[in-house]
């Protein structure tokens, strides 16, 4: 039988005294995109680290495509590629110069290498500008040289670390397109990590949300949503204050609650309760203007699975 | 082999896209200066004379030492480091193939100052007939030049190992290159004041003096390549 992408048992690391994964048990099949969400510092490149061999586990095991990440990591990245953190690119080396040398890492034939420059710069629409030298591109190029680059060897699995972090809205869908085609054509698992929870709705077919190091949920992300966020409504209104929101939230009706700087989200026990949070809000003072029924999100899911944590 | 010459490979390329006088024109300005200008104004005795060899036999290990600070520090300040290290390439592979690199650069810029000093002092400035380096200065530049650069690189690689930036690197190697340099000269003073005619006079004696110093500088390169590679650690290349 085929081992998962990835398996974990009890994974944890330590900084010191910090606690960047704490007990992450884990399973992502072949051949998927899967999505780890969380937000900053919650230890989502600790864990693409860790899965690489880069770090060891402080406790716990991993095993990415049945090779343990403590005795056979060397395995592990001849079969991976990696977008991490920064894209890693060599800026004082051309577009082809960079694929090339990631060809000749993994021991591409000068032939193959110079093909596959060619095969996957043209499908990302940067094939004319391939003799550039890389340092004046934009992020959202780069970011795209990058992904080029870790499928350049057509490894088995994919690390990306947050790819579409920094880039405007038109490179991040333009990116995020591009990767979906790619994933599909390359046949590729892919382990993306990010925290633009629109982006792993549309990408993948299975999510995990960490906070602090710790997983709190994993499942297909319209399972997600529905499990946390079906009963939320979007009240908008003006007079918000930090009290009422405090108020609202230890309200008997309401499960989690938040603002995005416009509005009231609040995620309900019970959608006969919306009439008894709205009267408890204007009496509180809140001007409301609106108030409207949300579907439920992976959005919502998130933000209700962080605000039950400590 | 073939994975450290892909790492260096990477490493010349980037040396030779970088601007100014870090980059080819310094290579020009280097080859035009010790290759042509200085052989010239010098003479025929830049060729003969033994002192070359001795001169010679350091100017590897300081251009070493010009490009090795960089080598993970420069991967670091880059944001490079991490994705090189995620890759299939085996430790011994990334530190050897940024030696190699380092020590290729270092071998190819003296032979070429070399080879054109040759031509040039033959073509211009040779009045009886054509001269040539002798062939033990030239064998004892290559053998000390190659162990003093393995030296230079297995410490900068050391250094640019746990530092922060370049620049921080360059410091240290340099200050660790100058106190290197004390501690030989100062060793050399405390010799019995009865051995240094000795070594002077006697031809036998010298050819001794070479080989034990050969011999101690080989295990000094051994052991410090050794503990290079100890010090390599994923884990806390990552982690620092």
């Amino acid at each position: 039988m085929t081992p998962p992408a990835v398996r974990t048992a009890n994974l944890s690391r330590m900084f010191g005294v910090v606690r960047a994964l704490d007990d992450v048990t884990l399973e992502i099949p072949r051949g998927i995109i899967f999505g780890f969400l969380g937000p900053n510092g919650s230890g989502k490149t600790t864990m693409i680290r860790l899965l690489l061999g880069l770090l060891e586990p402080t406790t716990g095991t991993a095993e990415v495509l049945g090779c343990d990440t403590r005795s056979a990591a060397a395995a592990i990245r001849q079969q991976s590629g990696a977008l991490l953190e920064h894209c890693g690119l060599y800026e004082r080396l051309s577009a082809a110069e960079n694929l090339d040398l990631y060809g000749r890492f993994w021991r591409i034939r000068a032939a193959e290498r110079r093909a596959r420059t060619k095969e996957l710069l043209t499908l990302l629409e940067l094939h004319d500008r391939c003799h550039e030298v890389v340092a004046g591109w934009s992020r959202g190029m780069k970011q795209q040289l990058a992904i080029a680059r870790a499928l350049f060897h057509r490894p088995s699995l994919v690390f990306l670390d947050e790819p579409t972090a920094g880039l405007d809205p038109v490179a991040a869908v333009a990116l995020r397109d591009r990767l979906a085609r790619l994933s599909e054509s390359e046949g590729v698992t892919v382990f993306l990590t990010t925290h633009n929870l629109a982006e792993a709705e549309r990408l993948c077919a299975l999510a995990g949300v960490v906070r602090k190091g710790r997983l709190l949920a994993v499942g297909p992300p319209a399972q997600l949503a529905a499990a946390r966020g079906e009963t939320s409504v979007e009240i908008a209104g003006t007079g918000l204050t930090g009290p009422m929101l405090a108020m609202i939230r230890i309200h008997a009706a309401v499960q989690s609650a938040r603002t995005d700087g416009r509005s009231l989200i609040v995620g309900l026990k019970d959608p006969a309760g919306v009439p008894q949070v709205i009267a408890a809000l204007v009496g509180a003072g809140y001007q409301v203007e609106s108030v409207r029924n949300t579907a439920g999100s992976l959005e919502d899911a998130f933000h209700s699975l962080l605000e039950l944590q400590p | 082999m073939t994975d450290a010459f892909a790492v260096a490979w990477k490493e010349w390329r980037e040396l030779l896209g970088q601007r100014g006088f870090g980059g080819k024109s310094g290579i020009v300005l280097f080859l035009a200066v010790f290759g042509i200008a200085l052989p010239l104004q010098t003479g025929p005795s830049w060729i003969t004379s033994p002192i070359v060899g001795i001169a010679w036999s350091w100017v590897p290990m300081f251009l070493v030492s010009t490009v090795i600070a960089d080598a993970f520090a420069g991967e670091r300040e880059r944001h490079t480091l991490e994705t090189l290290l995620a890759t299939r390439l085996s430790d011994e592979a990334i530190l050897f193939g940024k030696m190699v690199a380092a020590i290729g650069y270092a071998g190819a810029m003296t032979a070429g100052s070399l080879v054109l000093a040759e031509v040039a002092v033959n073509l211009v400035k040779s009045p009886s007939g054509i001269v040539f380096y002798q062939p033990a200065t030239l064998l004892a530049m290559a053998v000390v030049g190659f162990l003093g650069a393995v030296f230079v690189a297995a410490i900068g690689v050391l250094i640019s190992l746990r530092a922060a930036t370049v620049r921080q690197a360059q410091q240290a190697l340099g200050g660790t290159i100058i106190a290197l340099l004390v501690l030989v000269v100062t060793g050399a003073r405390l010799l019995p004041v009865e051995w240094k005619p000795n070594v002077a006079a006697n031809a036998p004696t010298v050819w001794l003096f070479a080989i034990v110093g050969m011999g101690a500088l080989v295990l000094l390169d051994i052991a410090v390549v050794a503990l290079a590679m100890l010090r390599f650690k994923r884990d806390r290349l990552i982690a620092d």
